[in-house]
């Protein structure tokens, strides 16, 4: 059985910023990979897809972006092609095509089973992502065999999908950039719309992560924020990265020719129900929003920094049309396909050890989870706000990098 | 980032929000005991008029009762041949919508610090009755649509109080009852 003081499952951005702390503390290590590295950036992730942070955001230990585009947003193969040379640079202990199939608590430490043999470590660091299976809700059981049922994990392009109408589910991130780029190809789109959080992409002539960076809001950490429990559960913001930094909302959908439905609310005889509450759902992004534009306005007040950014603006209300449909016969609409875009959730499967809750989310303060030396990286707020974002990956690996050193100095004293 | 001037202890609105927030820290530690169960039975006067009444129910983990039982009537007015003893069944349904987003305005505003000074709401509904007179069978028997105004003074800005309306929709039971389906059984002895 090999060994290593340090197992680090995962060569994301999150496990390559560990290895990266870890090395500089000289602690032993190897960094297990089911794949290569930045695997799922390469296969789980549709064709069109551009990180939603520019690419001056993409900062790591002892790395940042240094092209020419500093606010444009990566590919996917860029992301790759990032990590990969970030892996390089590190020259990180990756051991790739090694799928951790168990792990279990032995003895002062965990053995870990893989793809390919046993593994003993002393510290467990999970970097394994925040996204590894789509969420699919129980109703989803009710389609009607005939219509194709995709998550954005499988999704490509539009013409690979089965002829007809599309039905998304969802309007975070995912949910919205489908429906724009499979309108655009000249389908019928249905967006089911539950609760949201819109944003425009640019603010007073600067992108919105620029302002959610420098108003503080990104290092806010989980100890401070009000409901962390509720803020961990955010969606993700209505946000496209392209190259001309387009503002994806429901407004410009709708116009796009979108029909915005409520949340699904049931599938029964093969007609889906939406919610009622569509306007309500709308009305409380909106003021969400404005509080967020109000809060950037009042931060630039207090500086003295008017002269430096454009006027303050608010985007239209979303407006959703008095006509909005609570049921759709799914045959009978030319319904093909539906898309679930709601949410994604980490993968445990291999986790055999007690550290989940009643809902299967991993129990952790700031990503020390509650077993011994067993860390975990790269969650929704984990630790910050910016905690599930590359440019996230720094802070709090060199604030676990620094429990897990101290962990390991107080078991050898 | 609240406009109001007053902290949530100097606000009144006679809404017991440590009460609400404590009861919320328990249930979340102890779900079984946030299983309720709400009742009401109803009896047939005459005609369309009939008294519902009710009275114990169920939650944390026992029944519960109290210190009186209710009645609510329900009848139809005089154009439907009826003799108009009490509110219709819908208007009942309007009231009960009305009667659970003000409650949640009210303990909203108590939780976020802001003092009320009114709060009214008007309701309307709009009923195609073709559909229950079963005229035409694509006309639905409930509501095509139901329009909520709130009219609200109260220490806070405008768009403070639109949030407040805005969460009092979205924690509100009635207000899911009536926009989402719920599975409805019927047995008979």
């Amino acid at each position: 059985m090999r060994s290593a003081t340090a197992i680090i499952i995962g060569a994301g951005h999150s496990g390559l910023a560990m290895s990266w702390h870890l090395t500089a503390r000289s602690i032993d290590h190897v960094v297990l990979e089911r794949g290569e590295v930045a695997n799922s950036w390469r296969t789980e992730r549709w064709d069109s897809l551009r990180l939603l942070t520019p690419n001056w955001q993409s900062r790591l230990p002892g790395h940042a972006y240094a092209g020419e585009d500093r606010d444009g947003f990566m590919t996917m193969s860029e992301v790759v092609h990032f990590l990969q040379h970030y892996a390089g640079l590190l020259r990180a202990p990756v051991m790739p095509g090694v799928r951790v199939t168990r792990v279990r608590h032995d003895g002062d430490g965990y053995e870990l089973s893989t793809s390919q043999g046993a593994w003993r470590c002393r510290q467990l660091v999970i970097a394994s992502g925040a996204c590894n299976l789509a969420s699919v809700p129980p109703l989803s059981d009710g389609l009607p065999a005939k219509v194709a049922s995709l998550t954005p994990m499988q999704y490509r392009r539009p013409d690979l999908l089965p002829d007809g109408g599309v039905l998304i589910v969802g309007a975070s991130a995912s949910g919205v950039q489908l429906a724009r780029e499979i309108q655009a190809a000249g389908r019928r789109v249905v967006l089911s719309v539950g609760e949201h959080v819109r944003m425009p992409r640019t603010y007073r002539g600067r992108d919105i992560q620029w302002w959610m960076d420098a108003i503080g809001a990104m290092d806010l950490r989980y100890d401070a924020a009000e409901n962390i429990e509720r803020a961990r559960r955010l969606p993700s913001p209505q946000l496209v990265g392209t190259p001309e930094r387009a503002t994806v909302d429901l407004n410009s959908l709708r116009q796009a020719g979108v029909e915005l439905v409520g949340r699904l609310a049931g599938l029964r005889d093969g007609r889906a129900q939406f919610s009622g509450s569509l306007a309500n759902v709308c009305a409380l992004a909106d003021l969400k929003m404005n509080r967020l534009l109000a809060g950037i306005d009042a931060w630039v007040t207090g500086g003295g920094l008017e002269g430096q950014f454009a006027a303050p603006h608010r985007d239209a209300p979303t407006s959703v049309g008095a006509e909005t449909k609570l049921s759709l016969d799914l045959i009978a609409a030319g319904i093909g396909t539906v898309i679930w875009a709601t949410g994604y959730r980490p993968d445990y499967s291999w986790l055999d050890v007690p550290v989940l809750d009643r809902h299967g989310r991993i129990r952790h303060d700031g990503g020390v989870v509650a077993a011994p030396d067993m860390y975990v990286m790269g969650l929704p707020f984990m630790r910050r706000r910016k905690s599930s974002f590359i440019d996230g990956a720094a802070d709090d690996a060199a604030d676990l990098a620094a429990h897990l050193h101290r962990s390991l100095d107080r078991a050898a004293a | 980032m609240t406009t109001s001037t007053s902290t949530p202890e100097q606000v009144q609105n006679g809404v017991n929000v440590d009460a609400l927030l404590g009861a919320r820290e328990a249930l979340e530690k102890t779900p079984e005991a946030a299983q309720f169960k709400w009742r009401a039975s109803c009896e047939w006067l005459n005609g369309t008029h009939s008294r519902s009444t009710i009275g114990k129910f169920f939650g944390l983990g026992a029944e519960q009762s109290r210190d009186q039982t209710f009645t609510v009537e329900a009848d139809h007015p005089k154009i439907f041949a009826s003799e108009d003893h009490a509110p219709t069944p819908v208007e009942l349904v309007l009231s009960g919508l009305a009667s659970c987003l003000t409650a949640g305005v009210a303990a909203i505003a108590q939780r976020r610090g802001i003092q009320l000074h009114s709060v009214k709401a008007t309701l309307e509904a709009d009923m195609d009755i073709q559909g229950i007179l079963g005229i035409d069978d694509d006309v639905r028997n409930g509501f095509g649509a139901i329009r909520v105004h709130f009219d609200i003074r109260a220490d806070a800005s405008e768009d403070d109080i639109k949030a407040l309306v805005a969460q009092s929709q979205k924690r509100s039971a009635v207000f899911d009852i009536i926009t989402n389906p719920t599975a409805v059984f019927v047995t008979v002895n």
